[in-house]
């Protein structure tokens, strides 16, 4: 980025301001992430930095935001800290709940989506796939068409899926999926699923198919070509798939408030209801964690993803 | 040549269901043969290749491999080794694991692979990269890596398709040389694809010259250089000069070929048969004299004005006009006492008749 010799005035002013006006827009992308993390250790029951904390007195700062996430909802919350307590936490607190229920239901669709989504993109990248483009565009549309009308959409059609079977003759009551862990998960699966099938159509397209024609002059059957050779050199595509459905899962508050049953309280509808029921740092402690837990994972992945890519010889870019 | 070994019967092909890309193939390659299809692109001679490996379906015809009908065989039961032009090495795997692939698909036990992998690598002079990946190689490497990995399991029949073609022009001399010599060593049946036809020339024992979806001559390297069935092969296969005129007279094979300008030339009829009827009569520059002592005698002569004259080191590239057209090429050997001779001078050039090919009108 060093300047020429023989940059103008000119040139060295707007090369400055460039540098600046990059700064900036960086400065506002990440300063709503940044400033909660010191208010989540505020002392006092407020979102704005007090007196004390300007002035870096540490009677400003405390971690019982902290440890709200854990006595909130317990049935003894103010008893010793053994055991039993401990019990109690796990069983009981709201946030730990919360988190149990969020990671089970990311874990399940993004299984779900991933396994999907992949099929979907190898199926679509085949050239004698007829009506590919229409069929991809009704598969990304979860990712285009504004959340609330799917989820309203999904909500009437999770509360009793085999009404359509009415249109044939078919009797229309079989269970309900709204209100369900299965109906949470698939709910999420469809939004992840473009995710999905994006990351994994952009490694096929650099996928050299003579590799598969290789495989089979070398007298390996289609099912062997697709595990030896195929998924693991769109694996990185895969990985990253996956991230992203697992993250759109464990951050999607407006299919789950359509959904969920009281059951089904993820961690973005417990934040949800802690804004309107009682407005406290908490949430903020939560968001912390959050973008902690997301920064690992994403650097995890990311890890994992640029070891396997240097494995497979492929070089990272 | 021929024996059956592979063979195309009436073969047809076509993408669309309109246009045929091969028309009517029929082709017999023995056992041991090292066959070439040679043609500009969009010949059909990959899409022959593609049939033959099983990736594409002859639309009409019969295709057979050692006696069997191998129309409804996938293209992994066929045992057919392939080398592709961008090599198509696996990326995740080295190379041993590329090599040893073919090998545990088959069921082999390890010792025995490991015998095989050793024995290929060896064969190609990579004994020593085993470990390597393929990123990790040259295009030279790699293509030694395919090659490996292609006889690796003892295939009866090895295509190529332009395997060479990604290497520069050293490389590909020393590798035509090696995989010839691999051929030859091996006695397997290798159908090679190229559109170079300096390559074809050099390692192929026949030679399929393919255009607009036919076979437009099959024969041995030499017969097709020198005795070229129609006007294609002609300009095809090497550098030729074409000198367009009318059929006066035949007697037997020798003809009397009248040029546009009104000179006669002698040659030998190879597809004209009428006298009165349009011919265009091939001679290869470097069969080409203008001292008499080395014409036949009575041969007819050509008069001819020197344009200019390349040095080429072995050869003095000496470009004529002849008959009203001006890239008459005349190839001189450069031999102590070769006449220089410069531009402007008014010679007079010949050859013998059967260095002349009456040949279809272009």
């Amino acid at each position: 980025m060093a300047l020429p010799n023989y940059a103008s005035p000119a040139e060295r002013i707007w090369h400055w301001s460039y540098l600046l006006i990059c700064a900036l827009i960086f400065i506002f992308l990440i300063a709503p992430i940044l400033v909660i993390i010191p208010l989540s250790f505020n002392a006092e029951p407020y979102f704005t930095f007090t007196e004390k904390m300007r002035s870096f007195d540490p009677d400003g700062y405390s971690m019982r935001w902290y440890d709200s996430l854990l006595t909130f909802g317990m049935q003894a919350p103010d008893g010793p800290r053994n055991a039993g307590w401990w019990a109690d936490a796990w069983a009981n607190a709201k946030w730990i709940n919360a988190a149990k229920n969020s990671l089970i239901i990311g874990f399940f669709s993004t299984i779900l989506a991933t396994f999907l989504g992949t099929l979907a993109a190898l199926g679509l990248s085949r050239p004698e796939m007829p009506f590919r483009r229409a069929i991809m565009a009704i598969l990304i549309s979860p990712m285009i068409v504004p959340l609330i009308i799917t989820a309203t959409g999904m909500f009437f059609f999770y509360s009793n899926p085999c009404s359509v079977l009415g249109w044939v003759g078919l009797p229309t009551n079989c269970g309900r999926l709204a209100g369900t862990y299965l109906g949470v998960i698939l709910a999420h699966a469809t939004l992840g699923i473009p995710f999905v099938i994006i990351t994994v159509t952009a490694t096929l397209v650099g996928f050299d198919q003579s590799l598969n024609r290789a495989a089979a002059s070398l007298g390996a059957n289609p099912r062997t070509t697709f595990f030896r050779v195929t998924m693991p050199l769109i694996l990185p595509g895969v990985i990253s798939g996956a991230l992203f459905a697992f993250v759109t899962s464990f951050d999607e508050v407006v299919a789950v408030l359509f959904i969920a049953g009281p059951d089904q309280q993820t961690i973005p509808r417990q934040m949800w209801n802690g804004i309107r029921e009682q407005i406290s740092p908490a949430i903020l402690a939560v968001a912390t964690i959050l973008v902690i837990f997301s920064i690992a994972l994403l650097a995890t992945v990311e890890l994992l993803r640029r070891r396997s890519e240097r494995l497979r010889g492929v070089t990272p870019h | 040549m021929g024996g059956g070994f592979v063979v195309f019967e009436h073969v047809q092909k076509s993408y669309d269901g309109q246009t045929l890309v091969v028309k009517d193939l029929n082709l017999d390659i023995g056992k041991g043969e090292f066959l070439t299809m040679l043609g500009p692109s969009g010949s059909g001679k990959t899409t022959c290749l593609m049939m033959l490996a099983g990736f594409e379906q002859a639309t009409h015809g019969e295709i057979r491999l050692d006696g069997q009908n191998i129309n409804d065989v996938p293209p992994h039961k066929r045992g057919i080794g392939m080398v592709f032009q961008n090599y198509a090495l696996f990326p995740h795997m080295t190379v041993g694991e590329n090599l040893s692939f073919p090998l545990e698909v088959r069921g082999m036990t390890k010792a025995e692979r490991e015998t095989r992998i050793k024995r290929a690598l060896d064969m190609v002079q990579m004994g020593a990269f085993i470990n390597r990946r393929p990123a990790q190689l040259s295009g030279g490497q790699q293509q030694r890596i395919a090659l490996a990995r292609a006889l690796v399991f003892d295939p009866k029949l090895v295509l190529m398709d332009e395997p060479l073609g990604a290497l520069d022009k050293q490389l590909r001399e020393h590798m035509q040389f090696e995989i010839k010599a691999l051929h030859e060593r091996l006695g397997i049946t290798v159908v090679y694809v190229t559109h170079d036809q300096g390559e074809a020339l050099t390692m192929s024992d026949r030679i399929a010259v393919f255009n607009d979806g036919r076979i437009q001559q099959l024969a041995s390297p030499s017969a097709l250089y020198e005795q070229p069935e129609n006007s294609f092969v002609a300009s095809f296969i090497g550098e030729n000069n074409a000198l367009p005129g009318t059929l006066e007279k035949l007697d037997g094979n020798s003809a009397i070929i009248r040029l546009h300008n009104g000179e006669a030339i002698d040659a030998t009829a190879v597809n004209v048969r009428q006298v009165g009827q349009d011919t265009t009569v091939s001679i290869r520059p470097e069969r080409v004299e203008f001292k008499p002592e080395l014409m036949p005698a009575g041969a007819h002569t050509v008069e001819a004005e020197v344009m200019d004259v390349v040095y080429m080191g072995d050869i003095l590239r000496t470009r004529l006009k002849v008959a009203g057209s001006e890239d008459f090429v005349m190839k001189c050997r450069n031999t102590i006492g070769q006449t220089r001779l410069s531009p402007g001078q008014k010679i007079r050039i010949g050859w013998h008749p059967q260095d002349a090919r009456a040949l279809d009108p272009v």
